[in-house]
């Protein structure tokens, strides 16, 4: 298909998604209509749109004006490579988790689901806009609409208030970034009052605005996005939400905000300033601790993967501050390689973040628990949930040869270039950068070996003298459609990993078509085989050798020792140290995994412990971990608007004469200054 | 095919490091006796164990899931595949761009990550303690390693193994301070992801301090043979890395057969060397307070940055 017939077959894709959704508010006595016709449809036009992203990642743009919204203010449509990335995310991941939903629904009431569904795929729709709007005004109202789809999503359960207040916080946060994000779409379109992106790439600002469009754009995506301090948010809302919904909005929610991003820095903006990529790189640094230090003390499953994708946001960060570090600069092959790792990453975190999110849906479903520290054993109820979380373990642990170490290890590569750097203070801060990476990848591989082998691994756990918690509800492994999803997924975990290659030259061409810059031609000459950033001598990896050499030795020496030996196996008890009397209790906890952390990287918590004293008839330990932006930011900012509003209710007198008066000399006012 | 005599070498070179990790084990075992002036055990001791652990039945626990017994075959795969990227005797390696430096630190922590799940999967207190000290030392050393390695990625302009050795075996001989820090941190990193003295101590089974060896509580027999065996690769594997970054001298280069034999010779010579070193420092020191681990390695993790900050300020 040529580029303007992909523009409208992936319209005719979001439509259907809105169709979709419209239909599921038909009445119905049973939910079977959404979950068997619904859904799966939902999964198929998403793979649709992933085809038509795919190919026009190949492909010059095409544009297409919709004569709907505003009169004089017509929609504008534009697929480009950057677009036809994200709609190949948005399409592929949201069909593993559509087919999931299917099955996941199950217990759900009719008319409950029939909401869900309306909710489920107008969201899906409005992102697909947010990909597509050529104008500032269509991408607002996309914009909007997606969050307040994802606000009725996550309030699902609104009758605790818990959760009603996990949306609203959300919904608030969401606004604020909105807010910052239509300022700069102001600043950016130079007074023309033509708010189409094509009037935005002209406009010629100077370098002042242009950086405080950059900042308030930089703001208001990263408040969308998660990074610190505007994350607040994400720890709440995202466990609150239904697992699949938790999914999409972890795993492609918060990359439309990469998108916007990428979309306003590099191609709206334009002239990418090195001052800009190390502002992008602190606040990533920072929002790469900050997310895998506060996700190894969490014991809530989806809280600490809500806290993972906090970390992932900052590393995606890194990626796209080293590359506005090397633009700014004026070295586009290794600002390109920056790009290329960042938007590997998005896709990556998107993948094995949405099936982690899929795993935890299907624990919670079985068991009804999320707390760690009440797991225990399950790879034996659910065997096959297990496989697929651990593949999505270790793709996040940034393991090779899976798919999350091909972008962490292309971002080293990235960083690796510092030495090409004129500045030396920049050179040197660079190598820092990764260091931070290095450190976040090994303690991302710490919580998840805790994620695992407290909830997998083991033998249940029994709480406060109950049964096993586990045990209990009588687990049973995922259904037919959920396994689906999960396994869709868990293949896109091992195709990025294992053909690094072909996703490496879609994006040199996202990036090219971008920045007009891409990759050597030696890299880009190297065989699928092969991933080579820069030339084969300097770096190279093959995810495919790696993987053989270790499958290969494995099954060679199951096979020698067997023959050479024997393979004789005889099953017992663990050893008990010569002490009987062990319970299930005294296996390690995901919070004893946790104070070793806490312990090294003490001050950043604020720790609230309550130990037991020798004496205590009904010994009580506590220990709670709070996030300290609550008070270094929020209820500071809480307190101020209180404390304003307080202020400004002096006016409110409750007199129609001193509103009159108020109006009057408003009126005045204004004829001061408009005269 | 001109590759083919390259491929055979780095099969070669992968079976010479797998089979003779035991023996450099024995050598160590060795000295350290010698200087704790007791009589020393036969340097063939570590092969005599494995044999005797391959004749066993194995025990599994009834607790276990398919991962326990899966994870001594991805161990040895792991290290095995380490074994032959890391140029030892020549750097005509055909696979060595396989895996860079950065590849072959995550093949470590895919190695760490499975033996720390294999530990956890027994659900009894001594794996989750294991596993989570292991993780501990693991989270610091990894980046202090992959710092260690970006000082001379830096050097070098590479991140190929076979790279590095090639340019810096044939610099000027001069001291490179950023190199000296980096030896520094790695000899750190060397010692605690081995499990030695002072941040582990491979002989002891006393609750308190175990750390590698409570994780490998459970296994018996087979698997235990192989988790050991896996060890011993590690550490030989660590000890060429170390030779390739800081003493590169002696290693053949591409298509040169003749400096083989010079090259096996400098390889016995400098294994010899560093097993003694390593029996001198875990005489000499003592074990550490787990809590003091963190301390141990966050200051390699700061002479390994510090390395590669110097090699920006003074280019060397």
């Amino acid at each position: 298909m040529d580029s303007p017939s992909l523009l409208a077959a992936s319209l005719a894709a979001s439509i259907a998604w809105l169709a979709i959704g419209l239909l599921g508010l038909i009445p119905a006595r049973e939910s079977a209509l959404a979950r068997r016709v619904l859904f799966p449809l939902g999964a198929l036009a998403g793979l649709a749109l992933a085809a038509f992203g795919a190919q026009a990642a190949w492909l010059p743009s095409a544009s297409l004006v919709l004569p709907l919204g505003l009169p004089d203010l017509p929609f504008h449509l534009r697929l480009d490579p950057l677009a036809g990335f994200f709609l190949l995310l948005l399409g592929s991941v949201s069909a593993g988790v559509s087919v999931y939903a299917a099955g996941y629904f199950r217990s759900e009431s009719a008319g409950r689901l029939g909401l869900i569904c309306l909710q489920y795929h107008v969201f899906l729709a409005s992102m697909a806009f947010v990909i597509l709007a050529d104008d500032a005004y269509l991408f607002m109202v996309a914009w909007e609409t997606m969050a307040l789809s994802s606000y009725f999503l996550v309030t699902t359960d609104h009758r605790l208030p818990a959760i009603r207040s996990a949306g609203f916080l959300y919904l608030m946060i969401a606004h604020l970034g909105a807010l910052a994000i239509l300022l700069a779409f102001g600043v950016m379109h130079g007074g023309e009052g033509d708010y189409s992106f094509d009037a935005l790439r002209a406009a010629n600002l100077s370098p002042f605005w242009a950086t405080v469009a950059f900042l308030l754009a930089f703001f208001g995506f990263g408040a969308k996005a998660g990074m610190i301090p505007l994350h607040a948010w994400l720890p709440e809302a995202h466990p609150a939400a239904p697992s699949p919904v938790s999914a999409l909005m972890s795993g492609v929610m918060i990359k439309t905000a990469i998108y916007g991003m990428v979309r306003v820095t590099y191609d709206l903006i334009g002239g990418v300033r090195w001052e800009w990529g190390m502002l992008v790189l602190v606040v990533g640094a920072g929002t790469t601790l900050f997310g895998v230090l506060y996700a190894l003390v969490q014991h809530d499953l989806k809280r600490l993967l809500a806290y993972h994708s906090v970390e992932n946001i900052g590393i995606i960060l890194l990626g796209l501050g080293m590359s506005m570090v090397f633009f700014g600069f004026g070295h586009p092959a290794a600002g390109a390689l920056g790009l290329i790792a960042a938007l590997y990453h998005t896709f990556n975190h998107a993948v094995f973040k949405g099936l982690l999110f899929l795993g935890a849906g299907s624990i919670l479903h079985s068991t009804g628990i999320r707390d760690l520290n009440a797991m225990g054993g399950l790879i034996r109820k659910m065997p096959i949930v297990a496989f697929y979380f651990l593949v999505g373990a270790l793709a996040i642990s940034a393991l090779p040869p899976l798919n999350g170490f091909v972008s962490e290890w292309l971002m080293f590569q990235t960083a690796l270039q510092a030495p090409l750097l004129e500045n030396g203070v920049v050179r040197s801060l660079i190598p820092l950068f990764a260091a931070t990476l290095a450190l976040a990848g090994a303690l991302t591989a710490m919580c998840f070996v805790k994620v695992y082998g407290i909830a997998f691994l083991g033998q249940p756990r029994e709480r406060h003298g109950a049964p096993p918690a586990a045990a209990e509800h009588a687990g049973t492994d995922a259904g037919p459609m959920e396994r689906l999803g999960l396994a869709w997924l868990a293949a896109g975990c091992f195709v990025l990993g294992l053909f690094p290659a072909s996703m490496l030259l879609t994006l040199n061409r996202v990036g090219a078509s971008l920045t007009g810059s891409g990759l050597s031609d030696e890299a880009l000459e190297s065989s699928w085989l092969w991933l080579v950033p820069t030339e084969p001598a300097k770096a190279s990896y093959s995810p495919i050798i790696f993987l053989l050499v270790v499958v290969a030795v494995v099954l060679i020496t199951i096979r020698l020792v067997r023959l050479v030996y024997h393979g004789r196996v005889r099953v017992a008890d663990p050893w008990d140290c010569g002490f009987p009397e062990q319970t299930t209790r005294m296996q390690d906890t995901a919070d004893a995994f946790g104070q070793a952390i806490g312990r090294v990287f003490g001050p950043i918590y604020l720790t609230k412990r309550h130990l037991p004293a020798a004496e205590d008839a009904a010994p009580k330990y506590s220990l709670r971990i709070e996030d300290r932006h609550w008070h270094w930011v929020y209820l500071p900012v809480a307190r101020l608007t209180e404390f304003l509003s307080e202020k400004v209710a002096w006016l409110q007198r409750g007199r129609i004469s001193t509103y009159l008066l108020y109006s009057f000399l408003t009126l005045i006012g204004l004829l001061v200054f408009v005269r | 095919m001109d590759q083919a005599p390259g491929i055979a070498l780095q099969l070669l070179q992968s079976i010479l490091v797998v089979s003779a990790a035991p023996l450099v084990l024995g050598w160590v075992n060795m000295c350290r006796a010698w200087l704790q002036n007791r009589s020393a055990p036969s340097i063939r001791l570590p092969y005599y164990t494995l044999v005797k652990l391959f004749h066993k039945d194995a025990v599994i626990a009834s607790t276990t899931s398919p991962i326990f017994r899966v994870t001594p075959y991805v161990l040895f795969g792991c290290m095995w595949l380490a074994a032959g990227i890391v140029p030892v005797l020549a750097t005509d390696l055909p696979f060595a761009p396989a895996a860079d430096i950065i590849a072959l630190v995550g093949l470590f922590a895919t190695a760490r990550v499975f033996a720390a799940l294999a530990a956890m999967d027994t659900g009894t207190s001594f794996g989750g303690l294991g596993a989570r000290r292991e993780m501990l030392v693991g989270f610091l050393a990894e980046p202090a390693m992959l710092m260690t390695l970006f000082t001379a990625a830096f050097i070098s302009g590479s991140t190929q193994l076979t790279t590095i050795v090639e340019s810096l075996a044939h610099r000027e001989f001069a001291i490179y301070p950023s190199l000296a820090f980096a030896a520094v941190a790695f000899l750190m990193v060397l010692l605690a992801e081995n499990a030695r003295i002072p941040v582990d101590n491979p002989a002891t089974h006393l609750e308190l301090t175990m750390l590698h060896e409570a994780m490998i509580l459970e296994y018996s027999a087979r698997h235990l043979a192989l988790v050991e065996w896996a060890a011993a690769i590690k550490l030989v594997v660590y000890m060429t890395i170390g030779f390739a970054l800081f003493a590169p001298w002696g290693i053949a280069e591409a298509g040169d057969w003749g400096a083989m034999p010079l090259a096996l010779a400098a390889l016995a010579g400098k294994l010899a060397l560093a097993g003694a070193g390593l029996a001198l420092i875990e005489t000499f020191l003592a074990k550490m307070r787990l809590f003091l681990v963190s301390e141990f390695l966050s200051g390699a993790f700061l002479l390994a940055v510090l390395g590669m900050l110097t090699h920006f300020l003074v280019r060397g």
